[in-house]
């Protein structure tokens, strides 16, 4: 009898197809081991069954996907739109908070909770904080209590007239205008010349002129701080920060401390280069009191990574948990459905292991399928993901961010999360004893 | 005289439980490569659990069972899982075709296991279609095939690796007469090209078919 070692193998159906009955030698072809070194079942036969059989239910497929999609979109959505919005907060942060630095003197609080000032700002704060490298303006102000004393455009003593409110009196540096960015609607706003002769001149917020009747400056109109009359040299408008000046009085700093009894400036606004916070907050004290820097208080924007990672931050938490409670759905009917499946398939099961299927082989196949499944939610549900954010950035025309690695880190999540819940019916499916799975049908 | 393909010595199988079910007793049986043999045996007598036993889908609880030499009784179940994959075609009363998949996939199937080549997969699996009669309908779906072409089709399946024993358990149990007598015929050409046969059977006229019959009775086989 013939025994061949080498492979036989197409030849032999082939053969075996002819009606003729074959000699003898042939029969010895159906037995012993015709492919020595033929292909097992490897990686490549595994996907390509755990692929066929996802794809074999176009119907299931999609229901099966559903809550990975749905939990994959959401988390892409969240992170993305966090991160647009962090982008957009930021930008706003850029626009006048990042750019403004607020020094004012410390304060402490006394055992009897009274609170006691601990630093004092220079009248000359201006200058000195002027020459700070990132600081654009400086300029100092401080309210002046007129003790009750009216302010009025004409002194008239009527005494059946209602008591008007006055506006109030605040003394200004001739930097503050700049640095609250500021306009001159009409005349000028006081330099430092006035400051330093302390003239007895004021500029009126847009306003506070109005309530007073100012509409002109070139016929020199006269405002009376108590009985003293001032000199109305400009209006102005738009300030961005300290709004309360459109309804003040303005002083030259000078003015005020040798004709209304300031004693000291109260804040100091200082307008900065973009990102010059955290220096300018350091550095400010120093220049205003090189003997107690810490007497002051100082109001700096963050660093700009800084601000939006709070953001981010705050986003996130928020949104995660919604997208996490999302994904755990996801997987929970990706094991549900492979499950099922498993107990739906046992003749298949069966069958598989009747041809020579192990029963690591089986459970790999269900694994497999598990994973395609979560991987293709993953895929469509990033996809989904970055379409959302794209439409609602248009929408609100923002501009969308998204990192890359989010994108495609989540699609493979979406591959985790079927490896995850697929590990159970695998080791269900492997379980399954071929005799009692082969009785029933497929 | 040719090799013996199945050697069963002593074969016991027992079910434990109150009381314990002796489903096989002490089977003896040679069968030889090339030879067709059919089981015959009232139901509950012991023939499907014979029928897993050759087929290495259970395990005996006492005696031995070679095949083609190879002792089985003992080895890993992945060694018997490699063994049933190379060697052993299994036919189904049920026929066990998956029914998302096309016949050819089908077919396919048994040779992914079974150590066969990749690059000769298709082509063998075509051929075996070929061989029953249905190289037309590789394409279809199994759904749209009537019963005698789907147990044509699961014979293909059992064929295409070329095993060392064919086992067909009540192929015809859910054939009307004209589908069985073509199923039928396959066997014989099956059994003619040199195929070992092993069919278990109710049905006298599947198992006048068999040049060797046994029977099977309370866990007894004796030849008829």
């Amino acid at each position: 009898m013939r025994r061949r070692a080498a492979p036989v193998a197409l030849e032999d159906v082939l053969e075996l197809a002819e009606t003729d009955p074959p000699p003898p030698p042939r029969r010895r072809r159906w037995r012993g081991r015709p492919w020595r070194r033929g292909d097992g079942f490897d990686l490549r036969d595994l996907l390509a069954e755990g692929v066929a059989s996802v794809g074999a239910r176009p119907g299931r497929l999609a229901l099966t996907m559903l809550g990975t999609v749905l939990g994959i979109a959401s988390l892409v959505v969240t992170v993305g739109l966090a991160q647009t919005a962090a982008g957009q907060v930021g930008r706003q942060f850029d626009a006048v908070a990042a750019t403004q630095v607020v020094v004012r003197p410390g304060s402490v609080l006394t055992q009897s909770g009274e609170e006691r000032a601990t630093g004092r700002l220079p009248w000359d704060a201006e200058e000195r904080v002027e020459r700070l490298a990132g600081v654009e303006d400086a300029g100092a102000l401080a309210a002046v209590d007129l003790g009750g004393a009216p302010v009025t455009a004409v002194p008239v003593n009527d005494p059946s007239a209602p008591a008007a409110v006055s506006p109030p009196v605040l003394a200004a540096s001739p930097g503050l205008l700049d640095a609250v960015r500021g306009r001159v609607v009409t005349g000028r706003f006081f330099d430092a010349g006035h400051d330093a002769r302390a003239d007895q001149v004021v500029v009126l917020g847009a306003r506070a002129a109005e309530r007073l009747g100012v509409g002109r400056v070139d016929r020199q109109p006269t405002v009376f701080l108590g009985e003293a009359p001032y000199t109305v040299i400009g209006v102005v408008d738009d300030v961005r920060r300290r709004t309360d000046l459109l309804d003040a009085v303005l002083v030259p700093l000078g003015t005020a401390r040798a004709d209304l009894g300031l004693t000291a400036p109260e804040e100091l606004q200082v307008r900065i280069a973009v990102g010059a916070g955290p220096l300018v907050a350091r550095q400010a004290p120093v220049a205003l009191d090189p003997g107690s820097d810490d007497a002051f208080d100082v109001e700096a924007p963050p660093e700009r990574s800084r601000a939006r990672e709070a953001v981010q931050a705050d986003l996130n938490a928020t949104f995660l948990a919604l997208g996490a409670v999302a994904l755990l759905v996801g997987g929970l009917g990706i094991a549900n459905v492979t499950l099922l499946s498993v107990l739906e398939r046992r003749g298949e099961i069966g069958l598989r292991r009747a041809v020579g299927a192990t029963r690591r082989q089986v459970a790999g196949q269900f694994l497999v399928e598990s994973v395609v499944l979560g991987l293709l939610g993953g895929v469509v549900g990033a996809s989904l993901g970055v379409l959302v954010v794209v439409g609602v950035s248009v929408v609100q025309a923002w501009t969308p961010v998204l990192d890359l690695p989010t994108a495609f880190g989540s699609a493979l999540l979406g591959g985790l999360i079927g490896l995850v819940a697929g590990a159970y019916p695998a080791v269900k499916a492997a379980t399954v004893e071929p005799i009692t799975a082969l009785r029933g049908g497929v | 005289m040719s090799a013996p393909v199945v050697e069963l010595v002593g074969l016991t199988r027992t079910f434990p439980g109150p009381p314990p079910v002796h489903a096989l007793d002490g089977v003896d049986l040679v069968v030889r490569a090339g030879e067709y043999v059919s089981v015959v045996g009232p139901s509950g007598s012991g023939k499907s659990t014979l029928l897993h036993v050759l087929g290495l889908l259970d395990r005996p609880t006492g005696g031995d069972y070679l095949l083609d030499g190879v002792p089985t009784s003992t080895t890993s179940e992945r060694h018997r899982a490699r063994l049933r994959g190379g060697r052993i075609g299994f036919v189904f009363q049920q026929f066990h075709l998956l029914p998302h998949r096309s016949v050819l996939e089908n077919v396919l199937l048994a040779t992914l296991y079974s150590g066969v080549p990749r690059a000769e997969r298709v082509d063998r699996a075509r051929a075996a279609l070929e061989r029953v009669g249905l190289g037309h309908r590789v394409d279809a779906g199994p759904t749209t095939l009537s019963g005698g072409e789907r147990q044509r089709v699961a014979v293909a399946r059992a064929v295409v690796t070329g095993p060392s024993l064919l086992l067909a358990d009540e192929p015809t149990g859910n054939l009307d007469s004209v589908s069985s007598a073509a199923v039928m015929d396959l066997f014989d050409e099956l059994h003619a090209s040199g195929l070992t046969l092993v069919v278990i059977t109710h049905d006298p006229v599947v198992s006048a078919r068999a040049q060797r019959r046994v029977r099977i009775s309370d866990g007894l086989l004796a030849e008829l």
